[in-house]
Parts: C-alpha cells; structure tokens; sequence
C-alpha cells in the first residue's frame, strides 16, 4: 500500500479525508429506515415481479401455446431474454475479478454493486431456461444422475447441457465471491450497530460476518484466496458465454452456425454488462451521493470500456456480413439481407445504431462527463442489446431453407409481461440490495485512500493518555 | 487464544503499524497479531506469517474436479448408457471439454473457500476476536502476548508503541 498522492493520477477517492468516513457514508442507508423513495421504487418493482410470477404461472397452466410460437419459430423471446439477462450478469464478475488481476484500483468502489448485478442477473437468466420447458418440474431430468428413467441420460454432447453446468457455476462461484467479499464490511457493520444499539441488526451482521476480526492472518490468506478466485473466475466469464453461444453456433441453421459467435458473443455480454452497470451506478450515486467513492473518472473509465466493447461488436455485425457473402452460401446470404432488409429488418436497425452508433458519443469527453446522457445512451444500449439477441434468434428462424415453412413471429402479452417481468425480478432484488447491504466494499476504497488524516476520536484519546 | 493478557498499541496510521514492528522485531519482540480495518501490503514478514497453501489446495480441488467429469462422463457416456448419435464416437473428449472444465472452476472455487473458512476458524455465528471495537473501522491494534515479553521490556514495547505513533496503548485480558 502506498500512500504517495502522483499530481499526475487521477484519486479515485475524492473529498475524503477519515477511513470511518467511508463506513460511515456506506452505513448511512443501511442504518436509516426505509424512505419514501426507496419505498415506491421497491414496490413499482414488487408489483412487475407480480407480473412476472402472473405471466410464469399462466405460461405452465396453459403451456406454451400462450406464446406466439410457431413450427417455424421454436425459440424467441424466451432465449432472447436468457442471453440478454446472461450477458447482463458478465461486467460484474469483469469488474471483480478481471480488473482485480489487472490492478485496475477503479474497480474498488464498483465490484460490490456490479457483483450484486452479476447474480440478479444469473437468477433472471436462469429463470428462462426452465420455464420455456413448459414443464418445469422436469427439469431435474438435466441433471446427470441415476434414475428410474430406463436410465436415461443426458446427451454431453449438447451445448445445452453445457449450459447447465456453465450457468450453476457461474452462479454459485459469482455468489461465494460476492460473499466473501462482504465478510469484512458485515464485520465492520456488526461493531458499529453494535455501538448504535440497534442490536437486532448487528445480531444478523454478525452471523454473517463469520466472525469476521480483521487479523492480519486472516488478511494474508484473504488476499490469496481473492486472487485464487480471481484467477478461476476470469476464465469462467469468458467461458459462460461462449458456451451460451455454441447453443446457437452449434447447429446448422443460417445465421447461427458461425465460428465467430463465442468471441462476439462475449464481447457483447461484456457491453450489454457494462451498460446496466452505467444504468445503475448513475442512479446510486446520485441517490446515496457516493461521488466521492463513484467519480467522474469511473465514470468515465466505464464509458471507455462500452466504446471498446461496442465497437468489437460492431466489428462483429459487419464481419458476420461479410463472411455471409464470402461464404458462397446462398442460405447464409440470404439469412442476412433477410435480417436486414426483411421483414423483421427493424429490429437489426434498432440493434446497428443503438449498440455501434449511439456508444461512439462516448469519445467525447463531454457526453462522458454528463450523466443525464450517458443514462440515457445506457438504456440505449440495453434495448440495442436485447434486439441483438432476438435478431440472431428470430430472424435466423422464420426464414429457413424451406420457403414452404417461412413464418412471422408476433409475441403475445405472456411473453410481454414474461419479458417486463423479468426487470421487476431484478430490480426487486436489486432494490432489497441497495438498502440492506453495503453498496461499496468499505475496505477496498479504505485501502486506496490517499493520505489519510487522523481521526478524531483518537486525538481526543491522546490528549486523555 | 482465551483468558490471555495482550499489550494493545492502537494506530490509526497503517504506516505507523509498520514502523512500530520493525522496531519490535529489531527489539526481538514479536507481535501475536495486528487488526486492522483492510490488508497491510508487505506485513507478512514482520508477523511471521508464511505464504498459504490455499494456492496448492485449489490446484487439488480443481484437478479433482477435472477428474470427476472425466469419469463421470466416460462412465455414463461410455460404459452405462452409450447413445448413438448419429454414429459418431462413444467417448468424444473435444465435447467433454465445456464440462470438465467448469467442473473443474467449479470444484477449485468452493474447495477453497471451504478450506479458506476452515482454517481461518470461521463460521457463521462465531465469535469475533475483537482488541477494539473500533478495528473493522479505522483502528490498527497491535496485539502482543504478555506471557512472551520479558517483564523488563514491557515499558520499552509500550515506548515503541508511543514512538511510533500509538493513540493508545493499553492492556486488554481476552
């Protein structure tokens, strides 16, 4: 740790001189009773996940007839709605542990919420696969394990099944990560509603905490363990993805059958990711005021990233095309411009210009600046995110090779509500986050303080000694 | 580490925390523990403290993990319940590759923290060794086994402690 300030760096700290004023800062909200706010906020997002279990529900008791499915149009919102949510839940475990190996310090004061992201967003993402089975009782039959099924196994050869073991565990690693995370600052909030007396409270901190002491044994072997997590995470999210890709790399239907998709795919989880990121940090710290600890320059960083990544993407798009010419393949071709120029050609344009044309204002410096725009550019990209995946969906599907079995696809309200739903499960987990756990790791940003200044309470214990 | 005597100097400076245990270790004073609110880079050597093994358990787990999918699939895919798809192979190892390797992460992550928790000693419910109910804040405590010092020195480790930059410095019985 060095405590050296460079003029030339930017703090990622700003206006902040006490480690206790970190904790304190980040406490605040947790301490405080629930607001008005915070209280509508939850209960618009309660009542969207009612629609959600609403939608869910009827989807099992009528089947997935309820859906505008069709012969032709076997997968659409249910899939497109998995990859979105997925591709959600990959900046979190990016900004952990990537930038961790890294030593991007700007990570500090963003992997606690971004995590939180990660997991919401795997629990939406895991919702779809189980409930377009239909039956999602059986879904145990995905588990490889004996039975009384004619012993009846699953087939290791489908990506599909790769899926389940890629996605539980993403899952439960990203959720041990995020725990162990929160094991120092649930120590430090156990001592300090201790303090407050609000002992209810610190009884729940401390059986989480594990009894957490902050040795510097436990430090030692905490840092280790970090960097191991790190490690094996990094891979990980790079591996998720692709094996959601090869879901549709994997077969032989135009548009789908495309060696390129594992790195675009990850690519475009990685931005989609970062966008809601956007979408959400804006909103904390202007709701809990965390400036000082989310900057300018975090801000700033993250939009550097959706540039990269939105332009790799958009990279993506165009090589897709052309390789779909230099294919020879008349199926191939024709699957693009049909994509483009077809029926369902206005979704490929809100895809093109919110996810390659709207993140390239992000080279200047003065739309990064601007929070207002930069929300408003994030929701962009999580529309143009979402048509992304529903273009290579429905449009590599309603026009197959035989032209007897073209179909139109045109969702119905369960699929709507499914679709809208899913943000009120989000967000309602996200909201219950926000006010209940520490939304920045307390002692990560303490670590990267600069010169700090004595606090008083010890000043005051000297002039007593 | 219960019904014990600790000399307490308390920091708000990780810097001071340093100072202060070179100067013990060059008295030949070794300090029990330090607490502190995050990690001090470099602190290793001045407590003892070796390098963990936890990198050499993760390997292990992960390898079992590896090995688990391995057989697993071969077993099932091989020998119990080969599926002829298409006609192509019974054991075909490109395709087990997804699921060895997540298998793989899978095992080392929770291996770990298992044994991370393990060996730290925690739980959920434990108690906390707490010096200073200020520690997980922003106070430093350096914790020295009374039993461990000369009655002699034990003025010198408090001077050390004051030196260096202790707001204060204490003795606590845990």
């Amino acid at each position: 740790m060095s405590h050296h300030e460079s003029p030339i760096r930017q703090q990622w700290v700003q206006n902040t001189d006490y480690y206790t004023q970190i904790t304190e800062d980040v406490c605040r909200p947790i301490e405080a009773k629930p607001n008005l706010k915070w209280l509508a906020a939850f209960g618009l997002s309660f009542l969207v996940l009612c629609l959600f279990v609403g939608a869910v529900a009827w989807t099992i008791w009528e089947g997935i007839g309820a859906w505008g499915l069709n012969k032709t149009v076997g997968w659409a919102f249910d899939i497109t709605n998995f990859v979105f949510w997925v591709g959600i839940g990959h900046a979190g475990t990016l900004i952990s542990a990537v930038l961790l190996l890294f030593r991007q310090a700007w990570r500090n004061s963003i992997n606690r919420a971004t995590e939180a992201m990660t997991i919401f967003a795997v629990i939406c993402a895991g919702m779809f696969p189980i409930i377009h089975m239909g039956r999602p009782w059986l879904g145990l039959w995905f588990l490889p394990m004996p039975n009384t099924r004619g012993s009846l196994w699953v087939n290791f050869n489908s990506p599909l099944l790769w899926d389940v073991f890629a996605i539980s565990t993403y899952f439960s690693v990203s959720l041990v990560f995020w725990y162990l995370g929160m094991m120092p600052d649930f120590g430090a909030l156990r001592d300090r509603l201790r303090k407050k007396g609000q002992k209810i409270a610190a009884k729940i901190f401390a059986t989480l905490a594990f009894g957490w002491d902050g040795s510097m044994r436990t430090w030692s072997r905490y840092e280790i363990i970090t960097l191991i997590l790190a490690g094996l995470a990094t891979p990980l999210v790079l591996s998720v993805h692709s094996i959601v890709s090869m879901d549709f790399a994997t077969a032989v239907i135009p548009g789908w059958h495309t060696t390129i998709f594992p790195p675009y795919f990850v690519a475009g989880a990685i931005f989609s990711g970062f966008g809601m990121v956007q979408t959400l940090l804006i909103i904390q710290r202007a709701v809990y005021k965390h400036e000082n600890y989310i900057t300018m320059d975090h801000m700033e960083s993250i939009a550097k990233i959706v540039i990269a990544t939105g332009s790799l993407v958009g990279l993506a798009y165009m090589t897709e095309f052309f390789i779909a010419w230099y294919s020879g393949s008349i199926w191939e071709r024709y699957t693009f411009v049909n994509r483009a120029f077809g029926p369902l050609g206005w979704s490929y344009w809100i895809m093109f210009s919110c996810n390659v044309i709207t993140p390239q204002l992000f080279w200047f410096r003065k739309i990064r600046t601007n929070m207002f725009i930069t929300f408003i550019i994030s929701i962009f990209i999580n529309i143009g995110m979402w048509f992304e995946r529903f273009v290579i969906i429905v449009t590599s599907l309603h026009r197959d090779f035989l032209p007897s079995s073209w179909s139109m696809y045109t969702p119905t309200w369960v699929e709507a509500s499914i679709l809208i739903g899913s943000f009120g499960l989000f967000f309602t987990f996200y909201f219950l986050f926000a006010k209940y756990l520490p939304t920045i790791n307390m002692f990560e940003v303490k670590a990267i303080l600069k010169n700090p200044k004595q606090p008083k309470h010890t000043m005051e214990e000297t002039v007593n000694n | 580490m219960s019904s014990k005597s600790y000399l307490l100097g308390k920091f708000w400076h990780p810097d001071h925390v340093m100072d202060a245990l070179r100067q013990l270790r060059d008295m030949g004073v070794k300090a029990q523990d330090v607490f502190g609110p995050f990690p001090i880079h470099e602190i290793e050597p001045l407590l003892d403290i070796k390098r963990t093994r936890l990198t050499v358990a993760a390997f292990c787990y992960g390898a079992l993990g590896a090995l688990t999918a391995i057989t697993m699939i071969s077993l099932i895919y091989g020998a119990i319940w080969p599926m002829n798809i298409g006609g192509k192979p019974f054991l075909p190892f490109p395709d087990y590759v997804p699921i060895t390797f997540e298998m793989t992460v899978l095992f080392a992550a929770h291996g770990t923290i298992l044994t991370f928790f393990i060996v730290s000693e925690y739980y959920p419910g434990k108690k906390e060794f707490l010096m200073d109910d200020r520690q997980t804040d922003d106070v430093f405590v350096i914790a020295i086994d009374k039993d461990k010092v000369a009655a002699s020195a034990i003025s010198d480790v408090n001077g050390v402690f004051t030196k260096t930059g202790a707001f204060e410095v204490t003795e606590k019985e845990v």
